[in-house]
């Protein structure tokens, strides 16, 4: 409260993440070391995600964050209704130096990220491969964990009905695909139970709750390695996307809000995140710069790449409003 | 000066006393009670998106009859605010009210808006229709004429799974998108079986409390009063620690043989039933207790001196000069339970969340706060109702708070 009465100039700078285990290796690799080079001081904040949380901030008129970490279809949803600043590209060493999946007005990648299957490995020996394994709950009893809401959802749906990683956008384009995903849901829809936060899958797999949940593979290897936990990760039928730094509109921090995205952006930085938390990077440089032991367990390794599916960010802008009014019935009702 | 005006000079400032002494706490009803509740019902009819962005297309559209196309004016004073919206990026607002009625209407404005043109090719209804197909049906422009009014019953409709069809009367929206009434149904039925087991767990606990000498009872209310004095979340999540499947409830379940495998005690509504209750329970007891202790036990005595068995004398004695507590428990409860969010969100599942949640889902999520003033309006509505009917069958004067 002390701060909103200094008004929007005296405020520090804020970076926005998506907390737990990530953001606290964001904080070793690039929040603190940023603090010590530069001086300026950095406050964080985390969030669940969703553009309305955003366009309540901006719209609102009192934004409290300048950075932000957002997901593929807020960076164009946002972007469209102008509520980030567009970025200096020349600051950050030009377009070419990032994965073109990183590349955008408004936003520039963050990281490469998998939501996909886990499983508890001390208690099943002998885990799902597959969405269709994740439905069948005669051979693997217990609960179920998905995040709340329709994207992904659905994607792993059409998947566990059989339907091929690259048709599924297809099929989800029209209202046949659409039905045919509620209605697989409909089968697994008493054995779940809903996450919305990043950390509440882990600690649901942890605590017994369900036998297996969706989650993103970089908490799963954090989980493992700080709670000597032996979670495995199934990439067959992951959903992957690039996550982008935005800086909110009208922020009164805008030039330190980019000294702080350029610094997250450089390769050398960046190559000290993988081994902390598994997620791919998004400077091309990076990539060859990560310690090779991690390869294996990050989303961009080739092997992880053909067996996933991209997330279809221009679908989700198109639909997410629609899907999530659906959404919302079919889990209510 | 005679003595009749200085009695009334006397008279006034007493009553300006008296007036001082209440302002404070009337202003500061005014200010953060009456005042957001008016703000509410306000937004719930709100329809100020496409009028505020689009002056002149808006007054263009109330001028229009409504039947089939609007005429070119129309589509010029659109197709001019339009461009106009999409340079100073005001266009989101329109678009999200847009998209309540016809799901796509977002990508249709912004692909539309995307390099118009300054001059019509032809006419502007042509140049439009030609860059979206959406513009040359009777429907698009009928819920744009819809946008167009000041005030619209829509959040309010839809709140009771209701829309205005396209001939323009009120019917219900198709199965897979009618849910709030079944969630006000549901929020009230989870706060009616609270109240019953408030009550029925309450009530023998307020009467031991009420019966023992006040040393005891003393000692044993501020069992009563300190998880009622810990904070809400810390309460649902040690619930949540005590009811998960390899909690400690579970495991002596099992330890002494009850059950084999663990039983599913959280993220449904049986969750819900044991937090809430326990955090509600002491609206119950407090009330209860502070009747009971009014009550001198000579009257039970009496009764049974005269013959009455206990359970007559009980019945008949006993109980009714309670009514004023239970009533004011059962109100006390009910009310609250109504409102519960956080409690069925950390210990529910998915088909366990109350009205409050789509509150704040609107709230926070989607920034749709049309539909979150219209659900908190109609829940507010209908508590008044129930207290109403409640009001006149317990009867209010019969009521203590405690």
């Amino acid at each position: 409260m002390a701060s909103a009465v200094g008004g929007a100039e005296a405020r520090d700078l804020t970076v926005t993440s998506w907390g737990g285990s990530y953001q606290d290796a964001q904080r070793e690799v690039y929040f603190q070391p940023f603090m010590s080079q530069t001086g300026t001081k950095l406050v964080e904040d985390s969030w669940n995600g969703g553009v309305g949380a955003l366009r309540a901030k901006v719209e609102g008129g009192n934004a409290d964050w300048d950075v932000v970490q957002v997901e593929a279809e807020e960076l164009v949803l946002g972007c469209e209704e102008g509520l980030f600043e567009e970025l200096d590209w020349a600051a950050l060493g030009g377009r070419d130096k990032f994965i073109p999946a990183a590349v955008h007005d408004c936003g520039v990648g963050a990281i490469v990220w998998t939501t996909l299957i886990t499983y508890d490995g001390a208690k099943l020996k002998d885990g799902p491969k597959s969405w269709a394994d994740f439905w069948d709950v005669q051979k693997f009893p217990g609960k179920r964990g998905l995040r709340r809401g329709p994207k992904y959802t659905l994607e792993f749906a059409l998947m566990a009905d059989g339907v091929e990683p690259s048709q599924v956008y297809q099929l989800l384009g029209t209202d046949a695909g659409v039905d045919r995903a509620f209605k697989k849901l409909d089968q697994i829809k008493p054995h779940m139970v809903w996450w919305e936060a990043g950390a509440q899958p882990l600690q649901l797999l942890a605590s017994g709750e369900v036998a297996m949940t969706s989650a993103y593979n970089a908490r799963v290897t954090a989980a493992n390695k700080s709670d000597n936990r032996d979670f495995r990760i199934v990439w067959p039928g992951g959903v992957y996307a690039v996550d982008s730094w935005v800086i909110l509109r009208d922020s009164p921090n805008r030039e330190a809000g980019m000294d702080l995205i350029a610094f997250m952006s450089d390769p050398t930085r960046q190559k000290d995140l993988p081994p902390k938390v598994p997620y791919g990077v998004t400077a091309k440089e990076a990539t060859a710069l990560v310690d090779p032991a991690v390869l294996p367990i990050m989303p961009t390794e080739s092997g992880n790449l053909a067996v996933g599916l991209e997330l279809d960010t221009e679908f989700w802008v198109a639909n997410v409003e629609r899907l999530t009014e659906r959404f919302n019935a079919w889990i209510g009702q | 000066m005679n003595l009749k005006a200085q009695l009334r000079r006397t008279e006034r400032r007493r009553k300006l006393e008296a007036v001082a002494l209440v302002a404070p706490l009337f202003v500061f009803l005014a200010v953060f009670f009456l005042a957001p509740i008016g703000l509410m019902l306000v937004r719930s009819v709100d329809n100020s998106e496409l009028p505020s962005v689009m002056p002149d297309t808006a007054s263009a559209l109330r001028a229009w009859d409504g039947a089939g196309l609007p005429p070119e004016d129309v589509f010029a004073a659109f197709a001019r605010e339009l461009a106009a919206g999409q340079r100073d990026r005001s266009l989101s607002g329109v678009a999200k009210r847009l998209t309540y009625e016809i799901p796509n209407m977002r990508s249709v404005l912004f692909a539309t808006a995307r390099g118009l043109p300054d001059a019509p090719d032809g006419t502007w209804r042509q140049t439009l229709a030609a860059r979206n197909p959406a513009w040359s049906e009777p429907e698009t422009w009928a819920v744009m004429r819809r946008a167009a009014a000041p005030v619209t019953p829509y959040y309010l409709l839809a709140a009771v799974d209701r829309e205005i069809d396209a001939s323009g009367s009120v019917v219900r929206v198709s199965a897979d998108r009618a849910i709030y009434v079944d969630i006000f149904a549901r929020t009230f039925w989870i706060a009616a079986v609270v109240t019953v087991w408030c009550l029925a767990l309450g009530y023998p606990l307020a009467y031991k409390l009420a019966s023992l000498p006040p040393r005891v009872s003393n000692l044993l209310m501020i069992l009563v009063l300190l998880p009622f004095w810990t904070s809400i979340l810390v309460r649902t999540g040690a619930w949540v620690v005590l009811l998960q499947r390899e909690g400690p409830i579970n495991e002596t379940l099992q330890w002494i043989g009850l059950i084999g495998e663990p039983v599913q005690l959280v993220y449904n509504r049986v969750g819900v039933y044991v937090a809430m209750v326990h955090i509600l329970l002491p609206f119950m007891v407090l009330p209860l207790y502070s009747v009971m202790r009014g009550i001198s036990p000579a009257y039970v005595r009496a009764a049974t001196s005269l013959g009455a068995t206990p359970f007559t004398a009980f019945r008949r004695v006993y109980l009714p000069q309670t009514i004023p507590g239970i009533g004011a428990g059962c109100l006390l409860v009910f009310i609250l339970g109504v409102g519960y969010y956080i409690t069925p969100a950390l210990v529910g599942g998915a088909g366990d969340q109350m009205v409050s949640y789509f509150v704040a889902f609107f709230t926070n999520q989607t920034i749709n706060w049309g539909m979150a003033a219209a659900l908190g309006s109609v829940l507010l509505l209908a508590t008044l109702l129930l207290y109403w009917v409640y009001a006149r069958l317990v009867g209010v004067d019969r009521m203590r708070m405690g």
